[in-house]
């Protein structure tokens, strides 16, 4: 396990005192998995169906400018009259979905790398992990913005390049199960019966390898979501009509003298889901281990 | 650790550096429209396609790109790390105007962090009364969770326009920095307050502990003799990746507060595709974060006894993954369940 990974397993864990008694123990559990389970619920199904949580759109001039929070506006309005609520709302789409895209860049591509170097060993495996090394040197946030100055600005590329950072991390995790399992009897036994190394790899080798690669996976969407609303602050994700989370605070910011709810709702917004899907990835992978 | 060994890491260190400075030129080198299009292209300038040639000849970038490739190796080389190409300004010049301010910033803000991760730390583990034990050890997920731009304007929303305690505009040096460093200092923070109190748990678990208390060891005595030494073990791996914390947080921190450093420089280089600038920037943080993994795994055995000589050997052997991940082999964690 490589230190980015312990530390991102390390910081997340939800620190359940291990001093407290069973009873406890169990209430906290059931509160702290079911609350976190509806934030994300609620931001996955904003993601989905924006329309069904609020009836105007985002870009819809509803009202005066600059309106603090209230009963017919919740988040209140922006610069320009427009509902902040139904900008969130609408912004949960671009932000879950280039986060789920980022996820998914470095669970594939990190994991072929891993399980090849893994499973064929060798010259390609030493050449492989090299390459991972140099990933893992250059810090992610300056990793993501290289990728997105090759690929240019945009919610698509900046998912991208956000998930060319956590390749390394699913390569190194991927490649020491792959090479752990390897390793096992049971293995031995599957080419001594005959088995050649596809069908091994197939049949064996990855179906036990793959566990706790999937866990680190829900582990990296909270900071998928991170990096895809820094990437955004700083203009580099999708356009300004766009809602985006790390835009509309980027947009905000000309108003914190008179507007606080511009910057300070849609950061909170943010803050929950990250929480959220932190907690919960790490109880699941608490009760993996169980 | 032998001479040979020192050789083998050195020598490792290097190649990663080598291919480091190969990723990032290719990635930066294989645009789709150049630097030198986007900024003289503008057909409000005028310019024929012969004259844009000729300035491309002028910086280079006609030529074939593995020729470039070593031309700008041996730059580097010589620690000429090329211009510009947004206004053709020696990129080496830009980052010395701007390092001093960063280093200022990033040199308290991680003092800062150190001391609030002690803070943090200390008050979970033996803070007075459970609720506060308890709020202290969730700060670490929270501050994990927080995007470090939004801290800094929260920030400025608190203190500067509702406390009005320090000015949003016409700042001393002194208060200018204290915002900013703040905002730094919690992504940095988090992560450390982390090992930190899981290292007071370790050691507060083994058997040891109990015979030092049952001699009438204070508490006090017992974190300077014994956990603290435990703890900076784990602390010290994190250095490299605490660096690259840093430097994403100076990129955001400096863009939210409107300070002149190496990180606004960095985000006004990726808007203008400057990719010269970019280039300088990555290759010199590699270059930072291999030395200081470097040095943490040369420095580990000397500060752990365990790790030294015929030990070293066997756990080279044993830890042949752990050693690969550049943390060498630590015993003082070795006991977390996987």
């Amino acid at each position: 396990m490589s230190v980015r990974e312990k530390l991102t397993l390390d910081v997340q864990t939800p620190l359940a005192a291990p001093r407290r008694g069973r009873g406890q123990r169990s209430t906290y559990l059931s509160v702290g998995f079911i609350l976190p389970a509806i934030v994300l619920l609620v931001a996955l199904a904003w993601a989905v169906a924006p329309g069904l949580f609020v009836s105007v759109g985002p870009t819809e001039t509803v009202g005066p400018a600059l309106q603090s929070p209230s009963g017919s506006h919740w988040f209140g309005t922006d610069a320009t009259g427009r509902d902040l609520y139904s900008r969130v709302v609408y912004g949960a789409s671009q932000s879950i979905t280039a986060s789920l895209i980022a996820v998914a860049v470095g669970l594939v591509v990190g994991s072929l790398i891993g399980i090849t170097a893994g499973a064929v060993g060798g010259k390609l495996d030493e050449l492989l992990m090299r390459l991972i090394d140099v990933l893992l040197a250059i810090p992610t946030l300056l990793l993501s913005l290289s990728v997105v100055i090759l690929l240019g600005f945009g919610t698509g590329n900046a998912a991208i390049a956000v998930g060319v950072t956590s390749v390394a991390v699913f390569a190194r995790l991927s490649r020491s199960q792959v090479v752990s399992v390897r390793t096992s009897e049971y293995i031995e036994a599957a080419y001594g019966s005959g088995g050649t190394f596809f069908s091994v790899l197939g049949r064996h080798i990855l179906p036990n390898s793959l566990t706790p690669v999937i866990a680190l996976a829900a582990l990296q969407l909270g900071s998928a979501i991170l990096q895809i609303s820094t990437l955004g602050f700083l203009g580099y994700g999708a356009p300004p009509p766009t809602p985006e989370w790390g835009l509309l605070i980027a947009e905000g910011r000309n108003y914190v003298a008179t507007a606080w709810w511009l910057t300070v709702l849609p950061g909170l917004v943010v803050v929950l889901v990250v929480l959220a899907s932190n907690r919960l990835s790490t109880l699941i992978g608490q009760g993996g281990k169980a | 650790m032998t001479g040979t060994e020192l050789l083998r890491r050195v020598g490792q260190a290097i190649l990663v550096l080598a291919l480091a400075y190969t990723v990032a030129f290719v990635l930066l080198n294989a645009l789709p429209g150049d630097a030198v299009l986007a900024r003289y292209g503008n057909p409000d300038l005028g310019l024929t396609p012969e004259q844009l040639d000729a300035i491309r000849a002028s910086y280079g970038a006609d030529r074939p790109i593995i020729a470039r490739y070593f031309d700008s190796l041996w730059g580097f080389l010589r620690g000429d790390l090329g211009f510009s190409v947004h206004n053709g300004t020696p990129v080496a010049e830009l980052l010395a105007e701007a390092l001093p301010r960063t280093l200022v910033l990033a040199i308290i803000a991680i003092i800062a962090a150190i001391f609030l991760a002690v803070v943090i730390a200390f008050t979970a583990s033996y803070g007075k009364g459970a609720w506060l034990r308890t709020i202290f050890r969730n700060l670490p997920p929270l501050f994990v969770s927080l995007p470090v731009f939004w801290i800094g304007i929260v920030f400025i929303q608190i203190f500067s326009f509702r406390l009005g305690l320090i000015p949003a505009i016409g700042a001393g040096p002194v208060q200018e920095l204290i915002l900013p460093v703040a905002t730094l200092a919690i992504p940095i923070a988090a992560p450390l307050a982390q090992v930190l109190l899981r290292s007071i748990d370790e050691v507060s678990e083994q058997a040891f502990v109990k015979v030092v208390r049952a001699r009438g060891a204070s508490t006090s005595w017992l974190l300077w003799r014994n956990v603290a030494p435990n703890a900076l073990l784990p602390a010290l791996t994190m250095a490299g990746l605490l660096f690259g914390e840093l430097v994403g947080g100076a990129i955001v921190t400096e863009t939210v507060f409107g300070l002149n450093g190496i990180g606004s420089l960095t985000a006004q280089a990726v808007s203008q595709r400057d990719t010269a600038v970019l280039l300088a920037v990555v290759v010199i943080a590699a270059i930072v974060f291999v030395t200081i993994n470097l040095l943490v795994d040369l420095l580990y055995p000397v500060l752990d006894a365990r790790l030294r000589r015929s030990h070293r050997v066997k756990n080279r052997r044993a830890g042949d993954e752990a050693a690969e991940d550049r943390s060498t082999p630590t015993p003082a964690t070795s006991g977390e369940p996987q």
